[in-house]
């Protein structure tokens, strides 16, 4: 199938600016999905609120557009009560770690099997580029009109520690690699979490004179590294890319089967 | 017939009623004090391979069974007072995007963490405009396990009846309380399931595409048929949409499909009412000292009567007004500041005649109570 | 059979709250009876002055508390000091005479029995001493018959403690019936 065949073409032109990382993303996803063979009706896409979150509209599957930071408890009702369903749950960073944080982390801690993808493009972009809890320090921002002061989570930091068994990162330049990274993701069996670093020239790159699109897009390039690679063993600083968890781990809605195995014997 | 008689508290005849109804699904978060219908489902659920799930807070319960419900689980979450406050958000959700669900709010004191092991009916007003919005909701309640039961059934019945959120408004006394259950057997109560479309695979299916009737197939997410559902105003394709028409037809739906059906909706007993010259107005278990009351003082031949509202919202308006048409006096007997009583006022011809015989320290209302006010209305003194 | 209210109080951890619900639940289930129990939440169940108010009676029951009981079980003398005062006149009063020291000034038959010492003289585990108090209840007021309550303890209690149990009921049954 074309990637067009996924798109709900009635619902275009999307929403988002020139230059938004997130369509990038969004054909990172839909070329995972295709090369991965899913049918179109066992997938289902759930988000929340944002640009991000836009995405379930766009395309043609099972698609929930929840409230601002829900996505993932309303996905776990349907992930639990159908758990032959492929789950995937494009967030924003505001979205996934700050009103849905709490979400996050215990999606995470049951190792639920959701896909997560955490589109980091570290702003507010729909209410007009307020700080998120991934600007970190000294970001101009509307609400940070002196820089932030606040600190910014590491996502797969934060994934790792809250029992995700699958954490990832990737950016909007390395299309590719995010394609290859989302296949594993999807197709693993527990809470996946893949951030992806977006980039929104609007909002962000304006106010903190990052230049446009094409030179935030040299920013992901630029100041990541793959992990284990030779420049990331010369400059740490750089921010590591690739897979840092794939592990198996027990899974919440296999589990749960157990607990009906059980509980209907101990009944008869 | 013998394991059919319980004696139980109100928050397990709630279980009974809702396994009875046919739940598929549950998820919540521990609060007092409805936690006793959580650890029971949670056993319960299991056992006839429903799903039971105890989620990180009382937000993401109730989207747990937002997203359950869609894929065509009947199913339910239980909070009280500060979780009932939570669950506002996604209680619109559902109301929105029309997916049936029941929320049990086993009332507590309030406002904030209040009074957490003692009786309140101060979520009454709550349940109807706790979420943002213009919209319309159902609540019901009960005062005894035979209608707890009763009226979980119907609360599954009338979510799937009118694809809504349905608030079932127990309170501690009720919830906490023991006494006797007799679980109906099957067939004797009517169960409504959901309304699916007969639309085959492969053909366009809108899901907000309401019958002649008024009402609306659904197709259970996840399935045959793949479609958007969104929390902003949208289109019959279930996409999002500005356009005013389509705003102003989707709001005036939402409010109209409950609102053109109260007489549907109406659920209420009658106590010693035919020839009652003095009406109680009660509900939940308020309405136990009500009745408890009227029946002895119609010993004494004082005509007395009690009408029990089982279905809070949509408010019975044109059924008050009936009742008490012939009334010397009403009395709302509820444990608030007047919740029910400004319902009352506002349905009867003489709002001067309405009283309110409230009690809001924790304490569960008493006849006695009741009666002191009643004796100072006769002119009895007090 | 007239409506029978009664105020079982203690303190937490004495069994107060298990001992109401099995004497209910026995009414309800096996005297074909209807009974309501209800019960005091929080800080009090865990440690403090507990109470649990149960009416059975022949007839629907609406209003579940009771005001003044017939039948008042106070198994420690704080619970005593609180409620002996209201107390039914004519009702009758049963204390554990090694929790409670009675001042006799009560409008009501009292009935005090070494339920405690008895139960850790004969079987040596306190656990059994509510089912103990169920027995001599039985035995002073006739509410039921014992083998409806036997047969409800038997519902709540695992299978190898039934025996224990009967045992701890037999003796408060006897304890009250040699009092008579």
């Amino acid at each position: 199938m074309a990637i067009q065949d996924y798109l709900r073409q009635r619902y275009f032109p999307h929403m988002w600016c020139p230059g938004c990382g997130h369509g990038t993303i969004l054909n990172s996803l839909l070329r995972a999905i295709e090369e991965l063979e899913i049918e179109k009706n066992d997938l289902v896409i759930t988000s929340g609120i944002g640009c991000s979150a836009r995405i379930s509209g766009y395309v043609d599957f099972h698609s929930l557009h929840t409230m601002h930071g829900r996505a993932l408890p309303c996905a776990t009702g349907v992930k639990l009560s159908r758990p032959h369903l492929n789950v995937i749950v494009p967030m924003g960073d505001g979205d996934a770690l700050a009103i849905g944080g709490n979400h996050f982390i215990h999606a995470a801690r049951r190792n639920i099997d959701i896909t997560a993808i955490v589109m980091n493009n570290r702003i507010y972009g729909m209410t007009g580029g307020q700080f998120s809890p991934l600007s970190g320090p000294g970001v101009n921002a509307t609400t940070a009109p002196y820089k932030t002061i606040d600190n910014s989570f590491d996502t797969v930091k934060l994934a790792i520690a809250a029992g995700a068994s699958f954490v990832a990162r990737s950016t909007a330049y390395h299309a590719q690699e995010s394609t290859d990274i989302l296949k594993k993701a999807i197709q693993h069996k527990g809470f996946s979490v893949v951030e992806i670093l977006s980039q929104c020239p609007t909002h962000y790159g304006r106010k903190n004179k990052e230049g446009d699109a094409a030179s935030m897009l040299e920013f992901h390039k630029k100041n990541t590294a793959r992990i284990g690679s030779k420049a990331l063993e010369k400059n740490p600083d750089l921010t590591p890319r690739g897979i840092f968890v794939d592990v198996d781990t027990p899974e919440y809605c296999a589990e749960y089967e157990k607990i009906i195995a059980v509980a209907s014997k101990e009944k008869m | 017939m013998k394991n059919k008689i319980k004696f139980i508290q109100g928050n397990e005849a709630c279980v009974e009623g809702a396994l009875y109804a046919g739940i598929d699904f549950f998820a919540g978060y521990p609060i007092t004090p409805s936690t006793e219908i959580m650890e029971h489902l949670a056993r319960r659920l299991p056992e006839r391979g429903g799903k039971f799930i105890q989620m990180e807070d009382e937000i993401a319960s109730m989207c747990a069974i937002i997203g359950a419900s869609l894929t065509g689980r009947k199913s339910m979450t239980a909070t009280s007072g500060p979780g009932f406050s939570l669950k506002q958000e996604a209680i619109g959700y559902a109301c929105m995007t029309e997916i049936p669900c029941v929320i049990a709010n086993v009332q507590r004191g309030g406002p904030s963490t209040g009074n957490p092991t003692h009786v309140s009916q101060g979520d009454v007003n709550q349940a109807r405009w706790g979420t943002h919005g213009d919209h319309s909701i159902i609540a019901l309640t009960a005062s005894n396990h035979q209608d707890v039961f009763a009226m979980t059934v119907d609360a599954f019945n009338l979510a799937e009846t009118y694809r809504t959120p349905v608030i079932l408004l127990l309170d501690e006394a009720v919830g906490h309380m023991r006494e006797k259950l007799i679980v109906p057997e099957e067939g004797e109560l009517e169960i409504v399931d959901r309304l699916r479309t007969a639309l085959g695979r492969d053909v366009d299916y809108h899901p907000y595409l309401p019958r002649e009737d008024g009402r609306l197939p659904m197709s259970d997410f996840g399935g045959e048929h793949r479609f958007n559902v969104t929390g902003l105003f949208h289109d019959m394709w279930g996409f999002p949409s500005n356009n005013p028409k389509v705003i102003n037809e989707l709001l005036r739906h939402l409010v109209d499909k409950i609102e053109n059906n109260v007489q549907a909706i109406t659920r209420y007993k009658e106590h010693c009412l035919d020839d009652a010259e003095y009406i109680l107005v009660s509900y939940g278990s308020s309405a136990r000292s009500a009745i408890h009351l009227a029946k002895s003082r119609r010993n004494r031949g004082e005509k007395i009567g009690v009408l029990e509202l089982q279905s809070l919202w949509p408010f019975p308006t044109e059924l008050v007004r009936e009742k008490c048409s012939n009334a010397k006096a009403v009395l709302v007997v509820e444990m608030n500041m007047g919740q029910v009583l400004a319902q009352v006022k506002a349905a009867v011809e003489k709002p001067d005649r309405v009283f309110l015989a409230n009690r809001i320290d924790g304490k569960l209302i008493t006849p006695s109570d009741i009666k002191k006010l009643l004796r100072v209305i006769q002119g009895r003194g007090v | 059979m007239k409506r029978v209210r009664i105020v079982f109080s203690g303190s937490g951890g004495q069994g107060v709250i298990t001992a109401a619900i099995i004497l209910a639940e026995a009414a309800v289930i096996y005297a074909g009876k209807n009974a309501v129990q209800s019960q005091s939440y929080g800080a009090a169940a865990r440690g403090g002055a507990t109470r649990s108010d149960i009416i059975i009676s022949n007839n629907d029951i609406h209003f579940p508390g009771v005001i003044q009981p017939n039948v008042l079980v106070c198994l420690t003398q704080e619970a005593y000091n609180l409620y002996s005062p209201i107390i039914r006149p004519g009702g009758t009063l049963l204390t554990d005479s090694r929790y409670v020291k009675t001042t006799r000034n009560v409008d009501a038959r009292q009935t005090e029995l070494p339920m405690y010492d008895t139960v850790m003289e004969q079987i040596g585990k306190p656990i059994v001493f509510n089912i103990c108090v169920l027995g001599a209840l039985i035995g002073s007021t006739e509410l039921l018959r014992p083998g409806a309550l036997i047969k409800a303890v038997a519902d709540r209690v695992p299978k190898n403690f039934l025996e224990l149990n009967t045992k701890a009921f037999d003796l408060g049954l006897s304890l009250a019936q040699d009092n008579l």
